[in-house]
């Protein structure tokens, strides 16, 4: 599904600000997988998805998707592939656009598009998913986005991303901003999506518990590495105090506790 | 104001309108400041003269608008693709066309239209003085609205609308924001480019300096339009731009029957332009002033 080979990344080499930010790094994910990655501030996480997505071309190493290299292919291509989630509720979303502009635009534009032609039966579609939520949107199909709470901005990203299902959903913090129970619900909704659709999915998250309670795989990251790779029964025996000490442990190597010392 | 001028400002108004609708495109729905339109306005009039003069009026029409369109990809590339800032790729383009538009008219810096054949002399010689203009331009206006009413709604279309609303959302997507603003641009000055190839027949005349201020011009209209029907929905906001121009030219008409001279009229646009856009900005400081002395008041009346 997911190969990503001898992944390595520096930004502003040569120059005093230099930063090593990932790699090298390799990593599969199987169809299916539902990965949570965790890792303290700096430690390349949001690096690893923006290498994934296409925001810059890695320095060395690969990335195939499905069977396709990737590793050259610009962003807006394999946004075709890869559906994303921010941590910012606002980033997803067109808030000048109503609802179900902003869902025809997202179901026209992913992968192959969507299959259903003309207006009524994808508005009856939209309205079907959108009921899903439990947030009331499916009778505002009409109302601009930019009139939601940040919650149901979040939701409404989430659907518009899995809309047709990506060949990998990649989640950055998407909850994080939101409030506690609101938090919940769209990470419920998270759950439910992926299982549904048996996505191929990796979730930033920086809650130890959530990492250990949701999907099947936890990876942690240090310093643009991996450093520990938790699955089946490892996983299930591990408590949330034990990973809990093996992040302390990690960040305590982290220069971000040490802001006078330099890069490692 | 005599029936004459009344109808003669509606035809212009629908004529500008078209430039109106293109500011909706580039400056409300792509969010970019768009200078290049002073520059393919006179681009499609003199494209328009040149063909007219050649005998072919109908065909100064088509080219009027694909000039423009040109003018708009030349534009959208400096910006997406060599990253020029957007005010400053539309007044390179624009610097450009005013040479590229002196060698369109043969070198020469006006062109007189005066006893050939256009679609206007057509046109009223089919339906009459009075009406002929105003349902071809009638006529023109609403199906050039319906057709980009109907494209913004497509997938191609509903991608414009997002990349001036949401870059970032744009830039996570399959959306690639250069052909999109390529298309936003192109359309915007063909609308452009086909009004300057209108108003050139209409006229009968047109000069190389002609395009001046053909951007603070359909800015005011927009905005006056934009006030008269909401910007709510989409096929209002388009319906707005024309109602928006056909207003702008009444109150032009007016200025110039209260004695106002007619090398002031750029200064009156501006001057509307002006106030429309820091109106918001002022009500918002008047009402803030209102509020901090109602609270004063208040709290002195408490103790």
């Amino acid at each position: 599904m997911l190969h990503v080979t001898e992944l390595e990344k520096t930004f502003y080499p040569g120059t005093p600000a230099e930063k090593h930010a990932l790699g090298p790094l390799t990593l599969t994910l199987q169809d299916g997988e539902f990965v949570t990655l965790i890792g303290g501030n700096g430690a390349g996480k949001s690096t690893l998805f923006n290498a994934i997505a296409g925001e810059f071309l890695p320095d060395a190493g690969w990335i195939e998707l499905d069977g396709q290299d990737i590793t050259f292919l610009p962003e807006h291509r394999r946004a075709a592939l890869i559906g994303r989630l921010f941590q910012d509720p606002m980033k997803g979303t067109a808030p000048s656009m109503t609802i179900e502009e902003n869902l025809t635009l997202a179901y026209l534009s992913a992968g192959r598009g969507g299959t259903l032609r003309g207006k009524t039966p994808r508005r009856a579609f939209f309205a079907a998913q959108l009921e899903r939520l439990g947030l009331g949107l499916e009778t505002r199909l009409k109302t601009p986005v930019g009139l939601l709470s940040g919650g149901q901005r979040q939701a409404l990203t989430l659907l518009m991303a899995t809309i047709v299902p990506p060949r990998l959903l990649l989640l950055d913090e998407h909850t994080a901003a939101l409030d506690p129970a609101t938090a919940e619900k769209v990470l419920a909704l998270t759950n439910e999506i992926v299982r549904e659709h048996h996505l191929t999915c990796m979730m930033v998250t920086h809650n130890i518990d959530t990492a250990l309670r949701t999907g099947t795989r936890t990876l942690m990251l240090e310093d643009g590495r991996l450093v520990l790779d938790l699955a089946g029964e490892a996983r299930a025996g591990m408590t949330v105090e034990t990973l809990l000490a093996k992040f302390r442990s990690s960040l305590n190597s982290d220069r971000i506790l040490l802001p006078g010392s330099s890069a490692v | 104001m005599s029936l004459l001028v009344f109808s003669g400002s509606v035809e212009q108004g629908l004529i500008y309108g078209l430039v109106a609708l293109a500011l909706l495109v580039s400056y409300r729905v792509l969010d970019i400041a768009d200078l290049t339109v002073d520059g393919s306005f006179t681009l499609g009039a003199g494209a328009s003269a040149m063909l007219v003069l050649a005998g072919h009026p109908l065909l100064g029409l088509l080219v009027a608008p694909l000039a423009g369109a040109l003018a708009g990809v030349v534009t959208a590339l400096l910006q997406t693709k060599c990253k020029v800032a957007p005010i400053l790729a539309g007044i390179i383009t624009m610097t450009a066309l005013y040479s590229i538009n002196l060698m369109v008219m043969g070198g020469r810096s006006n062109l007189q239209l005066l006893r050939t054949e256009t679609v206007f002399t057509a046109v009223r010689a089919l339906l009459g003085d009075n009406v002929g203009p105003l349902v071809l331009l009638a006529v023109l206006d609403i199906a050039v609205c319906a057709l980009l009413g109907l494209f913004l709604r497509t997938r191609t279309g509903l991608a414009v609308r997002a990349t001036g609303d949401n870059p970032a959302m744009v830039r996570a997507s399959s959306i690639n924001p250069a052909v999109t603003t390529l298309i936003g641009l192109a359309i915007a000055n063909a609308l452009v480019g086909l009004a300057g190839g209108l108003i050139a027949q209409y006229q009968q005349f047109t000069e190389v300096g002609g395009g001046t201020g053909t951007v603070v011009l359909g800015l005011a209209s927009l905005i006056i339009g934009e006030v008269i029907t909401g910007r709510s929905s989409m096929p209002r906001r388009l319906a707005g731009a024309i109602v928006g121009a056909i207003v702008y030219r009444l109150i032009l008409a007016l200025a110039l029957s209260a004695s106002v001279t007619p090398q002031n009229l750029k200064l009156v646009s501006a001057i509307i332009v002006a106030a429309a856009i820091s109106a918001p900005a002022i009500k918002q400081r008047v009402q803030l002033a209102q509020k901090k002395r109602k609270a004063v008041r208040e709290h002195a009346a408490r103790h």
